[in-house]
């Protein structure tokens, strides 16, 4: 996958999470919570489904990458550009 | 003992808001009920395939978002539904009201089971991982979800708890918010039931596996109490919200009453885990009148319980002609022959159906009976055709659950 079909998942993910929000001027530098109703229950779902639909775990420890869209991408594109 | 009777002391209905298979609010609902009109219809449902229920239509998004449904059960999106529409149809101006002083009591036969049966099915495509199990789960299942979530859509900071009483939740969960106005624990209390049972496979299952899931080629004509042919339950979701207030609140702001809650009773059988007492519903019935003060000549109509099944309707007739016999005055009518069984909201939506005959004096038809069982002769059905009559002023509802619990709720007409 490419970062940008990688940005797409990712959003298309939190589209579902957050399905009353417009997604389409989402910043991909400021944290995502800052801009849509995210809570933390919420940020689960995005873990829970990076995990059903592709495989991959994120530690714990790991959450804090995933603050923005931009760090999302960065995070993922080494462990989804195979898929 | 009786009620009291001061305004303070008399609580009555002054809103309804329900969900029902075949009306999303009390005059759909009530209109559906007066010609006859089911709400039944045949469902796809996992491991079970094709099975007959009754099912709700109205807009889960009309008071709740997206996400709400998404984090949430059916049984809180019915909840939230009937507990909005029960708020608008009573005119109170929530702006004005004190939120701390609202409770919510909704009547449930089970919860959880719903939610716990799609988990298992989502692990299984992951053979069972543990991992994948949803962290949404806890508080979806949590007994008090359907009330729960109606105080989070509502902004509800009194008392909330769902009242277990199978098939009899709804008139208990009435019981309960009465109650507690008198206690002078709240001010406001939104009470009633829900039902998600048509989402369960289990509820199903466990119906067909007793002999007491009901079938025929026409969903419609499927659910026939009282009928020689009748074969057993529908199964329907559901849900009934009344507000509640005491008399002399109502009278203050010129609410449109319904009708006074002036007697009820519960008690149980202890007597067998599903075949019901006769005698223990019969004491019901005499305890709901001794409260209200009334004798069996001064009920107009008795809304049975009547599920369909084969055992449980001829104990409800030995019982009614028990304590009505002598007085055949009262007509006898049953409101699952058109909706199915919805049950914790049963008792409240059935009450809700009936409560309209105070001003238009119409009892509603029971359907599907083609051929009276003789063990069900109860004189004085109102059947296929509504009836009208020249008093009502008394309505008694039953409503009876596996475990044996039994309550009944009376409603009197209020007259300025």
């Amino acid at each position: 996958m490419t970062k940008q079909q990688i940005r797409d998942r990712v959003l298309e993910i939190i589209a579902q999470i957050v399905p009353d929000e417009d997604l389409s001027n989402l910043r991909g530098d400021i944290p995502i919570r800052e801009q849509v109703e995210l809570d933390s229950m919420d940020f689960l779902d995005i873990i829970m489904e990076l995990r059903k639909r592709y495989g991959i775990e994120v530690p714990e420890d790991d959450y804090i990458q995933l603050a923005t869209l931009d760090g999302s991408v960065a995070y993922l594109e080494p462990r989804m550009r195979d898929l | 003992m009786m009620l009291e009777q001061h305004d303070e002391t008399r609580i009555v209905v002054t809103g309804v808001g329900l969900a029902a298979p075949n009306g999303n609010n009390l005059a759909e609902f009530r209109q559906s009920l007066l010609v006859g009109r089911s709400g039944i219809e045949r469902i796809d449902i996992r491991y079970m395939g094709e099975v007959l229920a009754g099912i709700c239509h109205f807009d889960p998004l009309k008071y709740q978002k997206k996400k709400e449904l998404r984090r949430g059960t059916r049984a809180g999106s019915i909840g939230v539904y009937c507990a909005r529409e029960a708020m608008i149809d009573s005119k109170l101006d929530s702006a004005c009201l004190d939120k701390s002083r609202m409770g919510v009591y909704l009547g449930i036969t089970e919860h959880g089971t719903v939610e716990t049966e799609n988990e298992i099915y989502e692990i299984k495509q992951f053979d069972y991982d543990v991992k994948y199990w949803s962290h949404h789960h806890n508080p979806r299942v949590v007994a008090n979800n359907p009330a729960g979530e109606v105080t989070l859509n509502m902004g509800i900071t009194g008392p909330h708890y769902t009242l277990g009483g199978a098939c009899a939740g709804g008139n208990i969960a009435l019981i309960q918010g009465l109650q507690m106005l008198l206690l002078d624990e709240v001010d406001l209390a939104l009470a009633g039931g829900v039902s998600e049972s048509s989402s369960s496979f289990g509820i199903f299952a466990g119906f067909r596996s007793e002999g007491a899931l009901a079938s025929h080629p026409d969903p419609e004509k499927a659910c026939r109490p009282f009928d020689r042919d009748r074969n057993g339950v529908v199964v329907a979701e559901g849900g009934c919200v009344f507000v509640l207030e005491r008399l002399r609140d109502a009278l203050e702001r010129g609410a449109n009453i319904y009708g006074e809650i002036v007697g009820y009773a519960i008690n149980s059988d202890a007597l067998d885990f599903i075949f019901p007492s006769a005698e223990r519903q019969v004491e019901c019935m005499r305890l709901s009148m001794g409260k209200a003060g009334i004798s069996p000549e001064d009920i107009d109509i008795i809304n049975t319980h009547g599920t369909g099944t084969i055992e449980g309707d001829p104990v409800e007739c030995q019982a009614i002609a028990a304590v009505f016999g002598e007085y055949p005055h009262a007509c006898i009518n049953n409101t699952k022959s058109l909706i199915g069984h919805a049950m914790g909201a049963a008792g409240a939506l059935e009450l809700a159906g009936n409560l309209p005959s105070f001003r238009d004096y119409l009892v509603h038809p029971t359907i599907n009976l083609d051929n009276l069982d003789p063990k069900c002769n109860l004189s004085n059905l109102v059947i296929n055709e509504p009836r009208k009559i020249d008093k009502v002023d008394y309505i008694l509802n039953n409503s009876f659950g596996m475990l044996g619990i039994n309550s009944v709720v009376i409603a009197k007409r209020f007259a300025t």
